[in-house]
């Protein structure tokens, strides 16, 4: 695990209700600023200047979509905010030799989504969702997902990992034997075994393939090692990206597929606990992607195959279908943005922000000094 | 004869003229009204995904704020979701609302902090994914569209039109001292200018309405308007010839003569008007530096017009006042242009407005032509050729100064 005993000792620690009372009087700007920007809509065009006269600056802090409209999750089936900590684990029974069989069933679906505030995207599914589920597994344990294409359009599941030839997915390999190209209508289950350990990803392999991938058809694959990882807060951020107008260039990017949706509802974690992100990315069109994190530092465990880290670092590059374990620690309260260091990618979409500690018990001071004001009050899942 | 009366009689012989005229109109109404309450019979629902065709009217910048007037122009409504300048989404409002109807519009007003003389490129993601792109080369604050604007695009107006004309028109006493055998010469490069305007007017009308909404004619708008001022000169010609005939014949020399150059300042005024358009709708984007060097360019490019104005009054005997209302004529519509073009330009009326130009001059052309006929009544001989060659090369190398 990485270690942070460089970090100072915090300051703001045990703040009182005496407190929070006697620093009002002197906090009334900053309250009132809050206050408006918590008001909702009206109050948020309000406070970033909307119609009013202003220099540009102060009032665009960082890129973001129009305000006065969110993404309708319930719609789209899925929230980033939850499938960030959704690990899929299948279900499993023992075989009579002992050995662990896990299986899943995966559904192809074309279905709409909602991937910007009122910009829909006609997106090619796993289980209705993208990116896919996130299976895991244990290392070692035989594995069986069987896969039914719902879709109008022909599929596969084609796993990185280690197996045999008939389950790679691969159109053209192994349709004899009901494998290979899945037709609409059709299934087959692959089955192989969970290895190596590490952090992997599963995608449709059917051509055009920059097609099949761009469309949302992709999901992580985790591997646990046998021994396990240590006790983390663990997420999953599959980076992706969306051509909405199929000119071969992205207009949105995100972090699992909502753009900005961290910048709206930041990712609440606590100070000074583990934290594990099973990073992974799937964009398509542009060759790099990359995940810098503000105020901190984390150890990179690339693709996840060895428990040692080579990388003490903010930054990380990866090209498609490169992906890498982050562990890391907040050392401090506030707010602490992430985003791809493609710039470009960041002001289209791909920032979010990392909430550590709670803002609700500070004063108002306190708490803007640490905490941005544009998501405020747009809600968190709670 | 008894035949044909009688088949005439047999098909609706008994209804007056008026109900005859009025029953395929109702047929047609009830044949469209039964379509379209039927949901078009046969023709099964339209394919496809819907189609998106939005133009950009304008752009307007302000300090951390760029504006965006777009026109929906395709058959479907259009819903904007987000915009992004430079590849960053930015905060906006609609004005008129994000949902644009067929052929209805909208204004954008997105929080942008831009820097002066950096360039743009905008998109606007619609509902449906799609993009619309505006671009703006150069970035400069527009100008706000208060009074002191109005009259610095009057000042515009007067320096590229009013001034030069009446200057070009100073040269009528030196016209007057050359022989009659150089008026064939001087229609000739008369003609030449006018040639050269029309071409000139021509291709910035075709090249605005590239970008105006194909929905109201789009290029057709050149021609349409052209057609238009063409056909209405040479109407309002007839009306005055056959005036001026009945009136009275003696003076008739002085008259055409006075009447061909109020032909050719009203073919001038017409095209300085879509020039003045062009000017202020530049100056207004931010298009234009409006620097010294550009306006002494158009002065002295619109000079030559003033010789045109006078070059058929060399026989005449005309009065200031005339003058001075001729010089109006030809060159104050560069003004109403400057104003129009800076307040509410729009391409499409920018490319009408310069298509009636290009009418206006053709038919003065025609119109003046027959006055350089020489003595054997030929149009074209070596005089009038070199006359309208000079005048092309004339307006081309002036209008070198302001190729901007």
């Amino acid at each position: 695990m990485s270690n942070f005993s460089f970090v100072p000792e915090q300051t703001d620690k045990g703040i009182s209700r005496r407190s929070l009372l006697g620093g009002a009087a002197l906090a009334a700007p900053a309250v009132a600023g809050l206050a408006l920007s918590r008001g909702g809509e009206t109050a948020v065009a309000g406070t970033n200047g909307h119609g009013a006269k202003h220099a540009g600056h102060s009032e665009f802090p960082h890129a973001t979509f129009a305000a006065g409209r969110t993404v309708d999750h319930k719609s789209n089936g899925f929230h980033p905010t939850e499938l960030l900590r959704d690990f899929d684990y299948g279900k499993t029974r023992r075989l009579a030799s002992g050995r662990v069989l896990r299986e899943w069933e995966i559904v192809a679906h074309d279905r709409e989504i909602e991937v910007a505030p009122g910009v829909t995207y006609e997106a090619w599914t796993y289980n209705g969702r993208v990116p896919g589920p996130t299976l895991r597994a244990q290392e070692g344990e035989l594995l069986r997902v069987r896969f039914v294409n719902a879709s109008e359009h022909p599929h596969t599941m084609h796993f990185h990992g280690l197996h045999s030839a008939l389950m790679d997915g691969m159109p053209g390999i192994g349709e004899n034997r009901g494998g290979g190209q899945i037709e609409p209508g059709e299934d087959f289950t692959y089955e192989f075994d969970a290895s190596p350990f590490g952090l992997h990803l599963y995608h449709c392999h059917v051509a055009p393939l920059a097609a099949h991938i761009a469309r949302g058809l992709y999901g992580a694959f985790v591997i646990d090692p046998k021994a396990g990882r240590p006790e983390a807060d663990e997420m999953v951020m599959v980076m992706n990206g969306f051509d909405t107008n199929f000119d071969l260039a992205n207009e949105v990017y995100a972090v699992n597929t909502v753009g900005f949706h961290y910048v709206d509802e930041p990712i609440r974690v606590a100070r000074r606990s583990p934290v594990r992100i099973y990073l992974v990315n799937v964009l398509e069109y542009d060759p790099v992607n990359s995940f810098h994190i503000h105020g901190n530092f984390f150890n990179y465990f690339p693709t996840g195959t060895s428990l040692q880290p080579t990388e003490f670092t903010d930054t990380v590059i990866q090209g498609q279908a490169q992906r890498g374990i982050l562990e890391l620690e907040f050392p401090y309260d506030g707010d602490y943005m992430f985003h791809a260091h493609v710039s470009e990618f960041a002001e289209l979409g791909w920032s979010g922000f990392f909430r550590v500690g709670d803002p609700s018990r500070m004063t108002a001071a306190a708490a803007a000094s640490m905490y941005c004001d544009l998501p405020w009050g747009k809600g968190s899942p709670a | 004869m008894e035949a044909g009366a009688r088949a005439e009689r047999g098909f609706g012989g008994g209804l007056p003229a008026w109900a005859l005229g009025l029953i395929p109109l109702g047929l047609i109404v009830v044949a469209i009204g039964g379509f379209a309450l039927l949901g078009g019979p046969g023709l099964g629902e339209r394919t496809g995904p819907p189609l998106e065709e939005v133009a950009v009217e304008r752009t307007v910048l302000r300090p951390g704020e760029i504006e965006l007037t777009l026109r929906n122009d395709g058959p479907d409504p259009v819903e904007v979701a987000q915009v992004a300048v430079n590849d960053a989404y930015a905060p906006f409002v609609a004005d008129g609302g994000r949902e644009i109807g067929r052929l209805g519009s909208t204004t954008l007003r997105v929080e942008y902090p831009w820097i002066e003389g950096e360039a743009y490129e905008i998109f606007v993601l619609t509902s449906a994914g799609g993009t619309v792109e505006a671009s703006i080369p150069v970035a400069a604050e527009s100008p706000e569209n208060d009074v002191s604007f109005y009259a610095l695009m009057a000042l515009l107006g007067i320096y590229v039109g009013v001034i030069p004309v009446s200057l070009g028109m100073l040269w009528l006493p030196f016209l007057r001292r050359l022989g009659p055998q150089w008026m064939g010469g001087l229609i000739a490069f008369t003609v030449g200018l006018l040639a050269f305007l029309a071409i000139d007017a021509g291709l910035e009308g075709l090249e605005l309405a590239a970008e105006a909404p194909a929905a109201f004619g789009g290029t057709g708008l050149v021609f349409v308007g052209g057609l238009v001022a063409y056909l209405l000169l040479a109407g309002v010609d007839a009306y005055l010839g056959q005036r001026s005939r009945a009136a009275a014949g003696p003076g008739a020399g002085a008259t055409g003569a006075a009447y061909l150059a109020l032909l050719v300042a009203i073919g001038i005024g017409l095209h300085n008007l879509g020039e003045g358009l062009a000017i202020g709708s530049a100056y207004a984007s931010g298009a234009l530096a409006l620097g010294a060097f550009l306006v002494v360019g158009f002065a002295i490019h619109n000079t030559t017009e003033g010789l045109a104005i006078v070059a058929p009054l060399r026989d005449a005997r005309p009065s200031p006042g005339r003058l001075v209302g001729l010089g109006l004529i030809a060159g104050a519509p560069a003004i109403l242009g400057a104003w129009i073009g800076a307040a509410a330009f729009d391409p499409s009326l920018g490319a009408l407005l310069f298509g009636v130009g290009v009418g206006a001059i053709a038919r003065v052309i025609v119109q003046i032509a027959p006055t350089m006929r020489d003595s054997q009544e030929r149009l074209l001989y070596p005089v009038s050729v070199a006359g309208i060659l000079a005048g092309i090369a004339v307006m081309y190398l002036t209008g070198l100064l302001v190729s901007a």
